[in-house]
């Protein structure tokens, strides 16, 4: 069962960034890639509670702002010391200049 | 002598965990042995200053996946000597262990000086949680030191209602690597948060009642804590025959002078940008962990990680890449919320250094361009650093 929500509107997020949204007590991290295309992951890092909306957006890579652990913001994949667990993703669609993901 | 030779790892803390790791990922399929004097599962260490209490403490991996990746992880075990003419160990339990390449790992041990010997330290997980039990509301905490450890204890206690009086001897705190301007903030802060701050203070002795201050005055107080810096753990070297000077002197690669033992983290002395260094540092840790894996199997690179340092306290995050230089001029570009960073160019037109500070991980993103721009060399001028209109991730791109 999907559960779509509005995150933000698409100009809310500068290409290669992301920005925090949160959501009835849940954080997410909603990224826009340099090709203009739009991701949603959890908002902390799987290393330690760190919020990842202060961390820096390199190509597909978010880097977490505390402890240098990187993630394929596509997938989830951690790609390097000191993060080892994936990085759960989440379904994106853009409707109207907005950005809605599937929190379900 | 039993078991086969392979790599062995002395020392289970950031580096040799991350070595140990780093050889598998590398596809080494001999045996890896890492010994750790402490009986706990490897943890991290930073947590331990900034309040992380007993049954709270971060484990860097748990035990399944040391046994997953093949590793033997000797638990409370000391290595009593390198025998490096017979490329072996001699371990606490009386056995001996044979080794093709060997990591020295040790890390670091607390430091005290004269007159502080009644102090406590706090490098480990035992040392935390007695000094955490200790903190009740309206417990009087001295803190001998204000450098990173000494200050992130402060901040805990103080969130947990213990009186504060943090000596230091310096005229100003965290003098060591962080740049004045900056220090001056947590100065004000914690103050703020009712620490009393005694700087040019140097302790003559520390006893039953608080500390004594060389000019006579006391500190009363419950608990005393030392944290006045940390010293190389070179023992071990030092009785195998290599050369220490501040930590294990090793080469480009990370290697000692006997070709099989290479030294990496806290308790080694490194080449950086022309001179040697030392750093306390659980990046660095890690990062040299994973360079001397490579270097044990072969490879030729120089370590050239850039440094980076962080600290908690309060609220405040503080984040330095680079090694800052005092003497040099600091460039200052102001972000939104008070957050500040300090930049310092080198004579090659590069970044050097940069230090920033402000509330939460307001600086962390602009502290990581900066460093792969010190990294890279990236041709940078003062205006440009200055200026928050100047986007600092274009010139990475350049």
């Amino acid at each position: 069962m999907s559960e779509w929500i509005d995150a933000c509107a698409v100009d809310d997020v500068e290409e290669e960034d992301l920005i925090r949204f949160d959501h009835e007590g849940r954080t997410f991290a909603i990224y826009r890639s340099h090709e203009n295309a739009f991701y949603a992951t959890d908002g902390l890092c799987t290393h330690e509670h760190v919020h990842l909306a202060d961390g820096l957006v390199m190509d597909h890579i978010i880097e977490c702002p505390k402890h240098n652990g990187r993630f394929d913001y596509r997938s989830g994949e951690a790609r390097g010391a000191p993060a080892c667990v994936k990085l759960k993703t989440y379904p994106v669609q853009v409707k109207s200049d907005r950005v809605l993901i599937d929190i379900a | 002598m039993s078991g086969a030779s392979g790599m062995i790892i002395i020392g289970a803390g950031e580096c040799g965990v991350r070595a140990a790791f780093a050889l598998r990922e590398e596809g080494y399929g001999g045996p890896v042995t890492l010994i750790g004097a402490e009986p706990h599962l490897p943890y991290e260490r930073p947590p331990l200053s900034k309040g992380a209490a007993a049954g709270a403490q971060k484990i860097i991996a748990g035990e399944s996946r040391y046994d997953e990746a093949g590793i033997t992880l000797r638990r409370a075990t000391r290595v009593e000597r390198i025998e490096a003419n017979r490329r072996q160990v001699a371990l606490s339990d009386g056995t001996t262990h044979a080794y093709d390449k060997l990591l020295i790992a040790t890390g670091a041990q607390a430091r005290r000086f004269p007159g502080m010997e009644a102090a406590r330290t706090l490098r480990s997980l035992d040392d935390a949680e007695a000094i955490l039990a200790a903190f009740r509301p309206g417990a009087r905490l001295a803190v001998v030191g204000g450098g990173f450890i000494g200050l992130e204890l402060a901040a805990t206690a103080r969130e947990r209602h213990v009186d504060v009086t943090v000596i230091e001897a310096a005229d100003r705190l965290m003098a060591r690597i962080v740049p004045a301007a900056l220090a001056a903030m947590f100065e004000a802060r914690h103050r703020a948060e009712g620490v009393a701050l005694l700087l040019s203070a140097t302790v003559a002795s520390v006893g039953e009642e608080g500390v004594v201050l060389a000019d006579g005055r006391h500190v009363e107080a419950d608990l005393v804590v030392a944290g006045v810096g940390a010293a190389p753990d070179t023992q071990l070297a030092e009785q195998a025959g290599l050369a220490v000077g501040d930590g294990i002197l090793v080469d480009h690669r990370l290697q000692t002078a006997d070709a099989s033992i290479f030294a990496a983290g806290d308790c080694c002395n490194f080449p950086y940008r022309g001179g040697r260094v030392r750093l306390e540092s659980w990046r660095c840790a890690q990062d040299q962990g994973t360079h001397a894996a490579r270097a044990m199997l072969g490879a030729d690179e120089a370590f050239s990680r850039t440094p980076w340092f962080w600290s908690d306290q309060y609220d405040l995050g503080l984040q330095v890449a680079g090694l800052p230089d005092p003497a040099r001029p600091f460039i200052r570009r102001d972000l939104a919320g008070g957050a500040l960073i300090l930049f310092q160019l080198g004579d090659d037109g590069a970044l050097l250094s940069a230090s920033g500070a402000g509330p939460g991980n307001a600086v962390a993103k602009q502290i990581s361009i900066a460093e792969k721009m010190i990294q890279r060399a990236v041709p940078v001028s003062a205006g440009q650093l200055a200026d928050t209109g100047t986007n600092l991730k274009s010139l990475l791109k350049g």
